[in-house]
């Protein structure tokens, strides 16, 4: 483990962004956003959940995949892939570091089709987590064997009043420290563990932290899908995708072609379960009730994404859900709600 | 750069257009330099697309032991396949796949009697398997196939049905259509009723393709006759993006239908939850 006096921070991420491009939690037009950092920007790692999480360095809300022209009958095909960019991202919380690890199980997991656009940003991009300091009411991250005291990623931090603690996990994490070291002093992990007991002490007292997700399995789907609590808990949902795109681990995606005159731009955009038209098709469309797309995604999440990734459930338990819905529904009423329906 | 991406197509060429009913034509694609674009198992799909106009699934409705060229029978449903409906000889197109899992040709089906039920454009799909036992027929038992549509100008490849299929190499061909028509002498009425008169014992191994509601009459008689739905296979067909289980777009509960399907054992979906 490694130190460094809080004051010199500045010039620590100006010594990073010398190597690769840095992002971070800023502060812009009053909202906090990863965003690229400079000497003069408003850094804000007091606040814990960016509004959107991190997700889109790895998979972009919108991103051009391939382009054509075409000339009569003819297609041309150009290769527009661009080498990406090496970058770290600074501040990223537990919760969402490890949805990346979620999202690797998508996007990288099945050999035969591996996301190659993400792969390269994951190849790209050292995540440098934070601990949290003061986990917000919102916050249920133990819930999935997430420890905020100990945030996962390529490298660590942690910042204990005027001094901030480094620590590499990963082969790429020590890649980026080394050229760094010269910065630092040694420390001790000791030095961080009074520090950890009390994030402990704070994540002990969160609302939601002994939410239980026992039951939440592939055996019991059926009785799930099937629970009459579904109508009463969807009914005010106004369909309106929040919960999706700011969630750390929702991956549906379009794709859609662009005219932009000069050729066609194919683009593999963002997209929601919670639209009425994800599953349109021209002989008719599964989903067609609120309640059946509000079900989808959070079967998703508890039931059918566990049963796909042994046992692993898509939530982190960031809280942005919790946060932003406008009619305050979220993954924790649901899993509470539907919590005895499939126990035997 | 890796340029192995699933999501980013190959170039094909349209070499043949022929009209099968007033809204289904059946497209020959080859590679630019001619040959399939890439080898398939009966029961897979691709994803074709005009850039700027749309990309949308189709089931290969060739068989594999066709190395010239892959076919594709398209009806006119949207925005897509209007424009291919007017496209002409010459056309490239992009292609990519093959996509989702095949039906067992080469295991669960060998040596088995086989008995296909279809519907409408649903007999695309089933041509692949149909083409691929008449040329390994040796490997299979008997082998009968039911196909109905709404009107006897709505049977899809019929000029193969009535010159090739029917009677050659043990292949027994019944149509129906569902409502009388001048110049028809076949059947007339609805899938399931005519597969129940037509007695088949249930030992058949049954491939069963179609419309949603015209499966689930078919299945429901199936297992009235007394089949096993261990021994039934069907495909779906769910709204699709990237085909490769990532989009999130076609799952039944768990399942990718892109994925994991099209192709499924009756008795695994029945597992499922009824979402399709
Ligand atoms: C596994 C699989 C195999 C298939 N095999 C075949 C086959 O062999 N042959 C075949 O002909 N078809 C097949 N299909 C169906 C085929 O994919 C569809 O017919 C095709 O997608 C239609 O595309 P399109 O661009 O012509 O229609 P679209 O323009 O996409 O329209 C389809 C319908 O949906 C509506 N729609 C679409 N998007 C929207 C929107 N954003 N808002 C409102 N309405 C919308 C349209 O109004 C229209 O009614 C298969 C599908 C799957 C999944
Ligand atoms: S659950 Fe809330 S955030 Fe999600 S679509 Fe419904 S109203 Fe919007
Ligand atoms: S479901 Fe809600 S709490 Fe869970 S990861 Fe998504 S936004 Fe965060
Ligand atoms: S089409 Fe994208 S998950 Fe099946």
């Amino acid at each position: 483990m490694l130190k460094l006096p809080v004051s010199k921070m500045d010039e620590l991420f100006s010594l990073i962004n010398s190597e690769r491009t840095l992002y971070m939690p800023l502060e812009k037009n009053s909202e906090i956003c990863f965003d690229k950092w400079s000497s003069d920007a408003s850094i804000r790692l007091d606040k814990l959940n960016t509004v959107k999480s991190p997700k889109d360095f790895f998979f972009p809300a919108s991103e051009n995949i391939a382009a054509f022209k075409t000339k009569g009958k003819e297609i041309i095909m150009d290769d527009i892939r661009s080498e990406i960019e090496p970058f770290a991202l600074f501040g990223v919380r537990a919760c969402d570091a490890e949805s990346f690890n979620l999202l690797d199980l998508i996007f990288l997991n099945d050999k035969d089709f591996v996301d190659t656009f993400y792969e390269s940003r994951r190849q790209n991009g050292i995540i440098i987590t934070t601990a949290c300091n003061e986990p917000e009411e919102t916050c249920f991250c133990n819930v999935f064997n997430i420890d905020a005291a100990n945030p996962g990623g390529d490298i660590s931090t942690w910042i204990i009043d005027d001094t901030l603690y480094w620590n590499s996990l990963t082969k790429k994490g020590s890649g980026l420290t080394e050229k760094i070291k010269k910065m630092f002093e040694q420390a001790d992990e000791s030095e961080i563990a009074d520090h950890q007991a009390k994030i402990s002490g704070v994540i002990n007292k969160l609302p939601f932290k002994d939410l239980s997700l026992d039951g939440f399995t592939g055996e019991a789907l059926i009785e799930k899908f099937s629970s009459n609590q579904w109508e009463e808990i969807c009914h005010t949902c106004l369909s309106c995708g929040t919960c999706t795109f700011i969630c750390p681990t929702c991956h549906c995606y379009d794709i859609q072609d662009f005219d932009t005159g000069k050729e066609i731009h194919r683009i593999k955009c963002w997209d929601s379960c919670m639209y009425y038209d994800f599953t349109l098709m021209a002989h008719g469309n599964p989903r067609t009730s609120l309640l059946e797309r509000f079900r989808q995604r959070y079967m998703h999440k508890l039931v059918y994404f566990p049963e796909n990734n042994d046992g692993a459930y898509a939530c982190v338990g960031c809280g942005r859900c919790v946060q932003k819905c406008p009619i305050s529904m979220n993954i924790v009423k649901v899993a509470k709600a539907l919590k005895y329906e499939g126990m035997k | 750069m890796n340029n192995k991406e699933a999501l980013i197509p190959k170039l094909g060429i349209i070499t043949d257009i022929r009209d099968e009913t007033p809204d289904v034509k059946t497209f020959s694609v080859t590679a630019l330099n001619g040959g399939v674009v890439f080898p398939h198992m009966p029961g897979q799909c691709a994803m074709l697309s005009i850039p700027g106009v749309g990309e949308a699934m189709f089931s290969i409705c060739s068989s594999p032991t066709n190395k010239e060229f892959m076919e594709y029978s398209i009806k006119k449903a949207g925005v897509l396949t209007d424009w291919l409906h007017l496209a002409e000889i010459g056309q490239q197109i992009t292609v990519r796949g093959p996509y989702g899992n095949a039906f067992p040709v080469e295991d669960d089906l060998k040596g088995k009697d086989i008995l296909f039920i279809a519907g409408g454009i649903g007999l695309a799909p089933l041509r692949s398997v149909i083409n691929y036992v008449r040329d390994h027929r040796e490997n299979y038992g008997e082998v009968d196939i039911v196909y109905g549509a709404r009107s006897a100008d709505d049977l899809v490849f019929r000029k193969e049905i009535e010159n090739e299929w029917d009677s050659k190499n043990g292949v027994k061909v019944h149509l129906t259509i569902d409502r009388e028509q001048e110049g028809w002498d076949g059947n007339v009425g609805f899938v399931p009723g005519f597969v129940k008169s037509l007695k088949f014992t249930p030992d058949r191994t049954t491939l069963v393709c179609g419309p949603p509601i015209m499966i689930k009459f078919v299945l429901k008689t199936l297992e009235e006759m007394g089949f096993d739905s261990t021994k039934i296979y069907t495909t779906m067909e769910l709204r699709m993006k990237c085909g490769i289980g990532k989009c999130g777009r076609c799952n039944i509960g768990s399942k990718y239908v892109c994925k994991d399907g099209p192709v499924f054992r009756c008795d695994d979906l029945a597992k499922l939850p009824d979402e399709y």
